[in-house]
């Protein structure tokens, strides 16, 4: 009987952590299947960061390093300039890339650092259950913005994409969701972009995915993708940003 | 006989670490010890290494905690404010046991201080200036040639117990010039490194550097293992100086710039009558607590310099453990103990006993 | 033998290269030497100073302050540093610049208007050597075909053609004699 759906090689054997209903599972998955596909998972070294995904190195097969919050693409570039020959990935939160990370993705950007980042935007910080973070949109309402986020009291959203791409180290830039099955197609053809431009040598490269949080949203799962479609996209277009 | 060369200390580091085979270095800008980025700068390509000028210093030593999980000889240095914002960063180093090289070339404190020479930065360095249990191994050269020869050692150090070696200067040694003589060959010792991140190739499982371990009791264990690497560090790797120490009344205990100046003292207070010498620490983690039981049945009291408050003295109490007195000084704020001062003070020490 | 040398001035008059010629030299000699610089903001129109020590011996004790040889190039290192002197030391003054001379009687001074000689030469960059030049002399430092080796060895390659006139420099402060 042929296999017609299995694990990626690039995933271990290991029951994801991850809430009912979020996304992260998926966009992991994804990015194990761009490692399998492109065939470069033994060369291929991911930088974990801080906040749920804390412990990929759990799930993906590839060799890893936990980095401290906020630093991954410190740490990447660390790695890919003592070893440029290998594939380096960092995996980040909002709050780690937006908020206390924001100089290293930016200086990572601007040197063209030739590394690869998936960013996961679920508007809010999850592991530490549910504040607000640089993506939390206007009016949302989280632990710390219980009154909603209010543009005169805690600012505006932080379109990260948009930001990067007005510079010129960065070779290729898109944001894409997963909140159904288009999309996530649509997702990984990203994500397998931003690795291959990396394995051309062309530069910094990022993917930037709108992720659900049902936990912290206080959604169900279904609610939590229409949110992503009805509330997120109208703040955080769709598309490629970036490409050289 | 090697090369000779009149240098700055902080050429010397820079020089000594690419001899050690450290061609990956990245930091901040920082006075005073800008000279060792300026030299990496212009050498490191030329011999196919990194020199990257970081954002930030906290960038610069996680881009350390990268290229050093990789297995890689990596470098970075600065300055007291500088090696304050390092702080997270050496937690982990520590906790993932990723080696590495830290230069801190010491400017006084605190906050934002001044860019002249101190040893205030010695709690920081050897009791712990992130969180966590951890211990890195502080090395205290006080010459240009020992510089040159610590930093060598330190990869060697650093490499054989996964540990991060702080090289703790200060303002000084680190601008001063001073004749240095190069060895033809450096002795390098770099043991296979099975644990480091480089790709599995397929051909091994997985490797992780990680320093989070949410189960409790897996994470005692963890800390347990570098209690037991610290300990042994402590047995093998201690090292200090005893100058003058087999019949002297008093003992000096002074480490880097300030053990030079304590040594200039004991010739003068010779003239004067008075037998003096000096245990100077060359590790001051571990600290060398084995040499004050070689020589304190032979001595009457220490004291203790520093370009401190008083940091080192709290070791020097405890090695002591009351049985002689300690006596004390310092100078703060960018000031040098002077030699007239350390003359008065083992002067005052001889009139009470007598 | 030990010397302990302060040489003080302006930053941007040659203090701190003047001294790592110096100190250069002794190495050639075959004398152990240190070499410190005030460092910082100073570097240019501030006070800068370095201090110099050469010996037959290791040396102890980088830092200075006290020395034997005192060489200054502005008014206010005079000031500050005529005191540290040890009886029997010399302090060489650019008089063209330092409108006193000292006020003790247990050293010797020298008072040589380096910087009026220097631009009368062409370059007032050469007047830390001409005060050089005296400390060659009185006290025999370094000899003087180290120091014309140091200059080779220390100054960039694009300077080289101005060594003739720095050697020059170093001969008029031997043998100036204050009228």
């Amino acid at each position: 009987m042929a296999i017609v759906f299995q694990k990626p090689k690039a995933l271990k054997d290991t029951a994801f952590h991850y809430c009912p209903g979020c996304t992260h599972g998926i966009a992991h998955r994804l990015v194990a299947e761009a490692l399998d596909e492109l065939d470069i998972e033994g060369k291929t070294i991911g930088i974990a960061s801080v906040g749920c995904s804390y412990n990929s190195y759990d799930y993906f097969a590839c060799d890893m390093i936990q980095a401290p919050h906020g630093r991954a693409p410190a740490v990447a570039t660390g790695v890919k300039r003592s070893k440029p020959d290998n594939i380096v990935f960092t995996y980040q939160g909002d709050g780690d890339l937006a908020a206390i990370g924001t100089a290293e993705i930016i200086h990572a950007a601007a040197r063209g650092e030739n590394i690869t980042v998936i960013f996961i935007n679920n508007t809010i910080y999850g592991m530490t259950s549910g504040q607000m973070a640089p993506t939390t949109l206007l009016n949302q309402y989280t632990t710390t913005t219980p009154y909603g986020r209010i543009a005169d009291h805690h600012g505006f959203p932080i379109n990260v994409s948009e930001v990067l791409a007005v510079l010129d180290g960065p070779a290729y830039i898109e944001r894409a969701s997963l909140h159904d099955v288009k999309h996530i197609k649509k997702a990984k053809e990203a994500i397998k972009k931003a690795f291959t431009m990396q394995i051309m040598k062309k530069g910094f490269s990022m993917v930037e995915l709108l992720s659900t949080c049902p936990t912290n949203w206080g959604l169900n799962p279904v609610e939590a993708l229409n949110r992503i479609k009805n509330e997120m996209i109208p703040q955080y277009p769709l598309g490629v940003f970036k490409e050289r | 006989m090697g090369q000779r060369m009149l240098m700055k200390g902080n050429e010397a580091i820079a020089e000594a670490a690419i001899r050690a085979g450290c061609i990956h270095y990245f930091g901040y800008p920082i006075t005073p010890q800008t000279e060792i980025a300026h030299y990496m700068a212009k050498k490191l390509p030329k011999v196919n290494g990194v020199f990257l000028q970081a954002e930030s210093e906290v960038a610069a030593i996680n881009m350390v905690y990268g290229a050093g999980s990789t297995g890689t000889r990596v470098m970075t240095s600065s300055s007291s404010p500088g090696i304050s914002l390092k702080q997270e960063g050496l937690s982990y180093l520590a906790g993932a046991q990723v080696p590495a090289v830290v230069v801190n070339i010491v400017r006084a404190g605190p906050g934002l201080g001044g860019i002249q020479p101190s040893q205030s930065d010695y709690f920081q360095s050897c009791k712990g200036g992130g969180h966590g249990d951890y211990r890195q191994i502080v090395l205290a050269p006080s010459s240009v040639q020992e510089l040159y020869e610590l930093t060598v050692e330190a990869f060697n150090l650093s490499d054989k117990y996964r540990i991060v070696t702080i090289i703790q200067g200060d303002g000084i040694l680190g601008q001063m010039m001073e004749v240095v003589e190069f060895r033809d060959t450096e002795p390098i010792e770099r043991p296979e490194t099975p644990w480091a991140v480089t790709g599995h190739e397929n051909k091994r499982a997985q490797n992780v550097i990680t320093s989070i371990h949410l189960n409790p009791a897996v994470l005692e264990q963890w800390n347990r293992n570098l209690q037991e690497k610290y300990n042994l560090i402590k047995e093998k790797e201690t090292r200090y100086e005893l100058y003058n120490t087999d019949d002297s009344d008093i003992i000096i205990v002074a480490y880097g710039t300030v053990a030079r100046i304590a040594k200039s003292v004991i010739e003068k207070a010779k003239e004067e009558g008075f037998n003096v010498g000096l245990l100077r620490p060359i590790t001051l983690w571990p600290f060398p607590q084995e040499a004050f039981e070689k020589v304190i049945d032979r001595t009457k009291a220490f004291i203790t310099v520093e370009m401190s408050a008083g940091q080192m003295l709290e070791d020097v109490k405890l090695s002591v453990n009351g049985r002689r007195p300690v006596y004390f000084h310092g100078r703060m704020g960018g000031m040098v103990p002077e030699r007239d001062d350390i003359l008065k003070l083992i002067r005052d020490i001889y009139g009470k006993s007598a | 033998m030990t010397y302990e040398i302060i040489m003080a001035g302006f930053g941007g008059q040659g203090i701190l290269s003047a001294g790592m010629l110096l100190a250069h030299a002794a190495m050639l000699d075959g004398k152990q030497v240190s070499w410190l610089p005030s460092y910082g903001p100073e570097m240019r129109g501030g006070t800068a100073n370095s201090s110099v020590v050469i010996s037959d011996e290791p040396v102890d004790c980088p830092v200075l302050n006290s020395a034997n040889v005192l060489i200054v190039m502005n008014r206010p290192s005079l000031d500050k540093f005529e005191s540290w002197v040890v009886k029997d030391g010399i302090v060489i003054i650019d008089s063209s610049i330092v409108n006193r001379d000292i006020t003790r009687t247990d050293i010797a001074s020298f008072l040589i208007p380096a910087t009026k000689i220097a631009s009368e030469m062409g370059n007032t960059a050469f007047a830390n050597i001409i005060l050089l030049g005296k400390l060659v002399k009185e006290k025999n430092a370094v000899t003087v075909e180290s120091f014309r080796k140091s200059l080779y060895e220390v100054l960039p390659k694009r300077k080289h053609h101005m060594i003739p006139l720095e050697m020059e420099a170093l001969e008029i402060g031997m043998n100036y004699t204050s009228a």
